[in-house]
């Protein structure tokens, strides 16, 4: 019998090729960010003067500050009430406004940002709030929840349901079977959920430049108005920092799912 | 009773937080888009006309409330600005998601045939990028296509243009960001349902005879036309809807409505009419939310 063969070489072809285009840019940028010439498309040795000149940088190191007060905030809030949502979706079988519930939960995963903000805004100035840490934090929290919802909900849709049955047949309420049972299994997606939501909100553009007052710029909207400008290797500098952030926090993401998995349990689906 | 049903009754209330939440910030303030988007333009603070005062008694609210008129509305279908600005926008959507399956689906296929150990790798090395700022990866791409970039240098030193290609402010260039930004998109639910899918069906249509080509496409594409539909829809609302990208890549003499509206509102300060323009983008994808809703819900409730 002829054995079809898995893993043609047209496979791998596509894999190669489609790994590189997606990391091959973020490469170039972090490489020139360490140029040492004025010009961005020539090589002059290398240099850290661009970082030099980011932290002498006052108005985007506040920005900076700003964005990660809101990234921190807005993901600390999503993840608590994305983990809300998704137990009470997975677990709270029928109820009444369910469809509604998950319909908004999950609208604005796709949703354009254009949108979202600008009724975002409209909503804020009807309340007539203060724009500024607190309306981005908001609307922040409203992307971001989703995302959460959904990385935890699939977490707790593999998970074996009669560990939370069995904990309640020994006599545990409900309440307490959720928490020393259920949670600690879905802790790694929890983790996970709160990384997703932070480096989105570190990330986030447009909403931001809805829902921010004067003078409180996050980091994306200063970063879009030096871009605009054209290519500054400062802007390399601040990007090569950001992506590290990035780095160091998956990284921690990745290790708080194997500590998990340590203790008996698979990693977290993302 | 069952101790699952005793289990959903507490976790039916976990529901109130994120569910009031959702409702406050997200479906109330559609309802001030829709009103916004019928009054006027106004130079006042809040920039607009009527405003709707409850302490101002009832009589008030009658005249404010016969003060709307769906005039932006009128402007948006006889103005030709705004009609183009939404068949571009879907121009460019339908392309770039056709290009995005094209691209993605030999990437995802690549992936489910890896062995089970290096799909977890692989499937990690897509995700990645997708953490990795949305801004920062466009700019990635300002820097490599711009006049003395990097990709007219190796053009260049190939011989195979004979002076530097214009990349920047092309539609080129914006699909190539598109495409870049949105291919975890379509990639991860593609590999999703391709490497669910059962083997033998693949080498039983090989072992009675079938081309590999032919397998491919009575077998493989129909069982993995479910990760299609997920992949298309969650690059194609979003892509209608994009700012950002064509904003920074591509030209500056046919706008997407994303682009109009941004224009309208932060530099025309025309609030009404950013506002008409939005509630007709959510109208132009009603269908494609709706079935994206339904495949989400299912997906996600009847379990993997």
């Amino acid at each position: 019998m002829r054995k079809v063969s898995r893993l043609s070489r047209f496979n791998i072809a596509s894999l190669t090729l489609g790994l590189a285009f997606l990391y091959l840019p973020i490469l170039i940028l972090v490489i020139y960010s360490f140029n040492a010439s004025r010009l961005v498309t020539v090589w002059g040795g290398w240099s850290l003067r661009w970082y030099h000149e980011f932290f002498n940088d006052r108005a985007m190191i506040e920005a900076a500050w700003m964005s990660l007060r809101v990234a921190v905030s807005s993901a600390t809030i999503a993840t608590l009430l994305g983990t809300l949502a998704a137990v009470a979706l997975s677990r709270g079988e029928r109820f009444r406004g369910r469809t509604l519930f998950s319909g908004t939960l999950y609208a604005p995963l796709v949703m354009p940002e254009v949108i979202t903000g600008l009724s975002l805004l409209l909503l804020f100035v009807a309340l007539n709030a203060e724009r500024g840490f607190w309306t981005v934090t908001i609307a922040h929290t409203t992307l971001t929840m989703c995302f959460v919802a959904v990385v935890v909900q699939s977490r707790l849709g593999s998970l074996d349901r009669s560990l939370e049955e069995a904990a309640m047949d020994l006599g545990c309420d409900p309440v307490r079977a959720f928490v020393a049972v259920t949670l600690p299994l879905i802790a790694p997606a929890i983790v996970a959920g709160w990384m997703l939501a932070f480096t989105l909100s570190l990330d986030d553009l447009v909403i931001a430049s809805f829902t921010t007052g004067p003078g409180s710029a996050t980091l994306p909207i200063r970063i879009y108005s030096e871009v605009r400008l054209g290519v500054k290797p400062e802007i390399n500098a601040i990007c090569t920092l950001v992506i590290a952030l990035i780095a160091i926090v998956i990284v921690i993401a990745s290790l708080a799912s194997k500590l998990s998995s340590s203790r008996g349990e698979s990693a977290a689906p993302l | 009773m069952s101790s699952r049903r005793i289990f959903a009754r507490p976790a039916r209330f976990a529901a109130i937080a994120p569910y009031l939440w959702m409702m406050l910030f997200f479906l109330v303030p559609f309802a001030f888009v829709l009103k916004i988007s019928l009054s006027q333009t106004a130079i006042a603070q809040p920039p607009y006309d009527p405003v709707f005062d409850l302490t101002a008694g009832w009589d008030a609210l009658k005249t404010a409330l016969a003060a709307l008129s769906i005039d932006n509305f009128r402007l948006l279908i006889s103005d030709d600005i705004y009609v183009f600005a939404y068949v571009r926008s879907l121009t460019v959507a339908v392309t770039a998601t056709a290009l995005l399956l094209l691209i993605g689906y030999p990437i995802a296929y690549g992936m489910a045939r890896l062995p089970k150990s290096w799909q977890a790798v692989a499937m990690v090395l897509v995700i990645v990028p997708f953490w990795t700022s949305f801004l920062i990866r466009i700019y990635a791409w300002i820097n490599i296509l711009q006049h003395d970039g990097l990709l007219n240098q190796i053009l260049l030193a190939l011989h195979l243009v004979s002076q530097p290609v214009v990349w920047l402010s092309t539609d080129s260039a914006m699909y190539i960001g598109i495409v870049y930004s949105y291919l975890p998109f379509m990639i991860l639910p593609l590999y999703a349902t391709l490497a669910k899918m059962e083997p033998a069906l693949e080498e039983a249509a090989g072992d009675l005879g079938a081309p590999p080509w032919q397998v491919f496409w009575l077998v493989t594409f129909p069982l993995s036309l479910p990760g299609v539909g997920a992949g298309v829809l969650l690059c194609f609302i979003p892509i209608v809807g994009e700012f950002v990208i064509p904003d920074l890549l591509a030209g500056s003499n046919a706008l997407m409505i994303g682009q109009t509206l941004w224009l309208e509102f932060f530099t025309n300060k025309d609030w009404p009419v950013a506002s008409a323009a939005a509630i007709v983008l959510l109208v132009v994808l009603l269908v494609p939310l709706l079935l994206y809703e339904r495949l989400q819900k299912r997906q996600l409730e009847q379990g993997r």
